[in-house]
């Protein structure tokens, strides 16, 4: 038994509509007859079959649209005689099969980058938040020194900042040393200026305002020696753990905080992504992103900073990471001071600060105790929120902390 | 064989036939290639409805006596160059049926390795310049290897086939003046099937008798039965004979018709099935096959031994096909510049 | 060595003769080429030495001796085909297309077509619309093709001699307004390769990338922007397609500032390509928004002020330099 379908007559037909059957059930038919006529775009076609034998049955009635390799009649076979000399049936393969071999999908070959893009960013918007009239090699050349353009005088075409005004500007900043020599030789040497432009340029153009708040970390250490207690040394977690933990929840009630200002607009964060800085053992600071801060179970987000600070410090960092942190955390607690005064990343609005924990007086209950202490602040840009806000998030943050068991309510 | 006005139907001038033949193995050799062409194609349209052979499909069939009668008379030197309709040609050439099939495919044991398709046959060992789909535009190509041939004093002639509707382009006129005023060993072989396709003859040309205009070049030019096999064999071996001689090229016209439609896609609005049903009566393959064995030429069994033959040849040119790989698409870019070349 | 100095179209004949000279199968075709001495009086002189065999007069039948010379190279020889000029390489456009950059690929590998085809192109005469175009960069278009375009003497000569060896068509574009020109060359005519641009004028603030006719405006431009500081390198593209990346992406490294000189039209044209392949590869390097001088949209006018004033012309090349430095 073999299908007769709807055949293909081109690339362009994708179905056609039976006008008028030539044969009847119980007929017989031989190879190449024109069984039926079929109406396509282009005009009624006498169709022919390519099997003898007998008409079963008819599927398709007339008057009927059907699409190219559709079922139009069933045909019973010979038998055995002529099963023997056919080409392989096909079955239900479509005409539109198409060879793909699977090699198709290896990347082509890419010729050799000439340029490369900069790979220290520099920043797109001047102070005014208009967009610089730079040229691509200025541009690049800026980034490589490490020089702000921002304020760089223009001398080129339609008032653009062009490589020579750069390299006049980089003389004139180094006291007319040659800008060359410093170049991207000296890895840190670069960071040192790309953390100077990048720090410049907050000071410059960030409003930062300034919230702090002492609060008691007790209940927070309690619950830390609790969860740990039952735990072998490597699953253990860290205090910062919780810090981080509490500002990614803070966050998702405050999140005018969790975002960047560009072009003269706070642009919301999407998902809670801490930078976390680190400080570099050759001097210098980074500050990759500890992604979906605020959906991580206590010990993956160990697992997850333990993995950060390792590849950060043998500059294994992820590109992902170096641009998605809507708002940075620094802790210099370890490093013995008592309170942070931050400076915002930018194009971030607000860095939160930790400093260290230390034994202080608290009252508690109307008495003076000796209890262990944190001091917790925040600098955020005035252009996106005020201190009402700011000050929203700051009490949400001592709250989580100071009540440890809301940090991943079970 | 004399130029005479074609006629509405099939020629109705006395036929030579098989009864022009005394070797029974060149009537079975005639009677092989023309039946193995019909089947070929046969099984072309049925795999291109199944959707294994895609772009146009133009199928030969009703021509099957030009190429089967006119390709043993071109020797192995000789070149051929073919339109678009030209599966008959490269299977009588000599291209093997499984590599022209694999071409349909599209893969890459085709004879083009998958780049042209059904349009575009090469074989550059059988000296078969392709399948032109450009009407008229191997005209031009003709005539340069006959001015090659000329210049390096080889006593090759290259045949060009073209169809009716080539007569109405530009290439066509100045070819054929080109060719005469400098005397150079090409064949313009015409197969006159009646329509440019769909546009009957005596709609896209002034004059219908081909033979006639193609002389105002003053080449000689003569028209000849294309149904009939053993006419179109003598005729097209005395025009080798004359060309070889040096004699300058000739024109010579097939009258002929395709039996099926100008491509896959056509309903043939353009002509009415009364006189295509005439000219069925005329096949080239049935006539020939019932005239040999009426004259005692062939036996009665030797058509049933040919069929037998020629489907197996057939099937084994599809599982060739079957069996055939798609090149990589790594290679896309291969093969358009024969030094290495960056775009 | 001797230096001789002679004109564009002495050079074009040496590269002739010696090429007639040293291979069998090399032979010229064309209109005018043999009795008439060429339409440009090119071939002056050649159907004397090389005999008719060789030197062939043809009818007015651009697309079947186009065709004739595909046919012939497919079939052992090295045809030269010479078609008066770009604007009548139209009534080819079907061999040169459909025929000449398609027969290797669609033939799986099995063809090439080692053909020379040399036209004039260019504007500059007064001979209005259909003698006047530069549509070479269309023709730089077409996958299978090699465009070049000799714009010194020495290229004149030995450009047809490279193109000779190489087995894919090449088509040669020799600028009418050069013909008249007197330039040095050196000892015999030889082959001068195809894939590279050369460097015509060193210099360090803005590269004037450029061909053909179009080299010498630009290399007076240069000279006249010299006298002002303004230090300019001059690039010779030579090929058309295809087109020396690394040599115009070097020259952008350096200068970071570029002027396109094209006497094609604006839209669609070779300097757009070359400017597109800058900004994809050496972006980065550019210190200004690349500036092109090309030829006004309009069919080139008969008039000699109107012709002018839509063909680049030195004093187009000088502004846009200004213009380009701010």
């Amino acid at each position: 038994m073999s299908e007769f379908r709807m055949p293909s007559l081109g690339a362009d037909m994708e179905s056609g509509t039976l006008v008028e059957w030539n044969i009847r059930p119980g007929e017989r038919v031989e190879r190449g007859q024109i069984v039926c006529v079929v109406e396509t775009q282009k005009g009624a076609i006498d169709v022919e079959i390519w099997e003898a034998g007998t008409v079963e049955r008819l599927v398709a009635e007339e008057g009927q649209k059907v699409p190219v390799g559709e079922v139009l009649a069933v045909i019973l076979g010979d038998g055995e005689k002529d099963e023997g000399g056919k080409a392989e049936d096909d079955g239900r393969e479509t005409p539109a099969e198409r060879p793909t071999p699977e090699a198709s999908q290896a990347p082509s070959p890419r010729a050799p980058d000439l340029s490369p893009p900069p790979t220290t960013a520099t920043p797109d918007v001047a102070s005014s938040g208009v967009r610089l009239r730079i040229s691509p090699a200025a541009r690049r050349r800026a980034a490589e020194l490490g020089l702000d353009p921002a304020g760089v005088n223009s001398s080129g075409i339609d008032g653009s900042i062009t490589l020579e005004d750069i390299e006049r500007a980089a003389q004139a900043a180094q006291g007319g040393q040659s800008t060359r020599a410093v170049a991207t030789t000296d890895a840190h040497a670069a960071m040192r200026q790309a953390i100077a432009t990048a720090m410049a340029r907050s000071k410059r153009e960030i409003p930062h305002y300034y919230l702090g708040n002492t609060l008691c970390v007790e209940p927070a250490l309690a619950w830390l020696e609790t969860h740990n207690a039952e735990r072998p040394v490597t699953e253990r977690l860290i205090f910062p753990v919780l810090q981080l933990r509490a500002v990614a929840l803070a966050l998702e009630a405050v999140p005018e905080l969790n975002g960047w200002f560009v072009d003269d607009a706070f642009q919301p964060a999407e998902g809670v992504h801490l930078g976390v800085a680190i400080a570099l053992r050759g001097g210098g600071l980074v500050a990759p992103a500890l992604h979906d801060a605020d959906r991580l179970a206590p010990d993956v987000m160990m697992a997850a900073l333990r993995d950060l600070l390792t590849r950060a410090r043998k500059d294994r960092l992820r590109s992902s990471e170096l641009t998605a942190a809507g708002l940075t955390v620094t802790n210099l607690g370890d490093l013995g001071v008592e309170s942070v005064q931050g400076v915002i990343y930018p194009p971030q609005v607000a860095l939160v600060g930790f400093g260290r924990i230390a034994e202080r007086p608290w009252v508690r209950d109307g008495q003076v105790v000796a209890a262990r202490c944190l001091h917790a602040s925040l600098a955020a840009d005035h252009r996106v929120t005020d201190g009402a806000l700011g000050a929203r998030f700051l009490t949400r943050l001592t709250d989580l902390l100071t009540e440890p068991e809301r940090l991943w309510p079970t | 064989m004399t130029a005479s006005p074609p006629q509405e139907g099939p020629d109705a001038s006395p036929a030579i036939g098989a009864a022009g033949l005394d070797d029974p193995d060149r009537a079975r050799a005639l009677m092989w290639q023309m039946i193995r062409i019909r089947r070929f194609e046969e099984k072309c349209a049925e795999l291109y409805s199944a959707g294994k052979i895609r772009g146009f499909l133009h199928l030969y069939i009703g021509e099957e006596a030009i190429a089967a009668g006119a390709m043993p008379a071109l020797a192995e030197r000789d070149t051929v160059l073919a339109t678009y309709r030209e599966h008959g040609h490269a299977l009588a050439r000599g291209i093997p049926a499984g590599a022209i099939m694999a071409e349909m495919f599209g893969k890459q044991e085709g004879c083009s390795r998958g780049r042209g398709g059904s349009m575009h046959l090469f074989d550059v060992e059988w000296r078969f310049i392709g399948g032109s789909a450009i009407v008229g535009g191997a005209l031009p190509l003709a005539v340069g290897y006959a001015l090659a041939d000329r210049l390096a004093g080889r006593d090759s002639v290259t045949a060009c086939f073209f169809g009716d509707g080539a007569v109405a382009e530009g290439e066509f006129h100045e070819s054929l003046n080109l060719a005469t005023l400098w005397q150079l060993p090409v064949l313009f072989l015409c197969e006159n099937n009646r329509y440019a396709m769909g546009t009957a003859l005596e709609r896209h040309q002034s004059q219908v008798d081909l033979a006639a205009k193609a002389a105002a070049y003053r080449l000689p030019s003569e028209s000849v039965d294309g149904m009939d096999v053993v006419a179109v064999a003598r005729a097209t071996e005395a025009a080798v004979d004359r060309v070889r001689a040096g004699q300058g090229p000739m024109f010579l016209e097939y009258r002929t018709y395709r039996f099926r439609a100008h491509s896959m896609f056509d309903p043939e609005h353009y002509r009415d099935k009364a006189e295509v049903e005439r000219w069925r009566q005329r096949c080239p393959v049935e006539t020939f096959a019932r005239d040999a064995v009426a004259c005692g030429l062939l036996a009665a069994t030797v058509r049933d031994e040919v069929e037998r033959e020629v489907a197996e040849e057939v099937d084994a040119a599809v599982a060739f096909a079957e069996a055939g790989t798609w090149e990589p698409v790594e290679h896309l870019c291969r093969d358009v510049y024969a030094r290495e070349v960056r775009p | 060595m001797t230096t001789q100095t002679i004109a564009y179209r002495e050079a074009l004949r040496q590269g002739l003769r010696a090429a007639l000279a040293d291979d069998e199968r090399v032979f010229l075709m064309g209109e005018d080429v043999g009795r008439y001495g060429g339409t440009y009086a090119v071939s002056h002189g050649l159907l004397e030495e090389f005999g008719e065999a060789r030197i062939r007069d043809t009818p007015l039948s651009e697309s079947t001796f186009t065709g004739a010379g595909i046919g012939a190279a497919l079939n052992g020889m090295r045809p030269i085909v010479e078609i008066m000029t770009v604007n009548f390489s139209l009534l080819a456009l079907d061999q040169i297309i459909n025929n000449a950059a398609t027969l290797r690929h669609m033939s799986g590998g099995q063809l090439n077509v080692p053909l020379v085809i040399r036209m004039t192109t260019g504007g500059g005469r007064q001979l209005a619309a259909q003698h006047s175009h530069s549509l070479e960069g269309w023709y730089a278009h077409i996958p299978g093709l090699r465009i070049v375009a000799p714009a010194t003497h020495e290229d004149a000569r030995g450009m047809l001699l490279a193109a000779l060896e190489d087995p894919d068509p090449v088509l040669i574009f020799e600028h009418a307004l050069l013909l008249n020109v007197e330039g040095t060359v050196e000892g015999e005519p030889r082959p001068m390769e195809l894939d590279h641009a050369a460097i015509r004028r060193e210099g360090g603030q803005v590269s004037l990338i450029t061909y053909g006719g179009m080299l010498h405006k630009t290399l007076a431009a240069a000279d006249q922007l010299a006298a002002e500081g303004i230090d300019t390198e001059v690039l010779d593209l030579r090929t058309l397609r295809p087109l020396d990346d690394a040599a115009i992406m070097a020259s952008v490294a350096k200068t970071h500032r570029v002027v396109v000189i094209d006497e094609g039209w604006r839209s669609g044209s070779l300097s757009a390509e070359i400017i597109t392949r800058i900004n994809e590869q050496a972006f980065f390097e550019l210190d200004a928004p690349p500036v092109r001088v090309c030829t006004q949209e309009v069919p080139i006018p008969y008039a000699r002020h109107l012709e002018d004033a839509a063909i680049p012309q030195v004093e187009d090349i000088v502004a846009a330099v200004h213009r380009l430095l701010g």
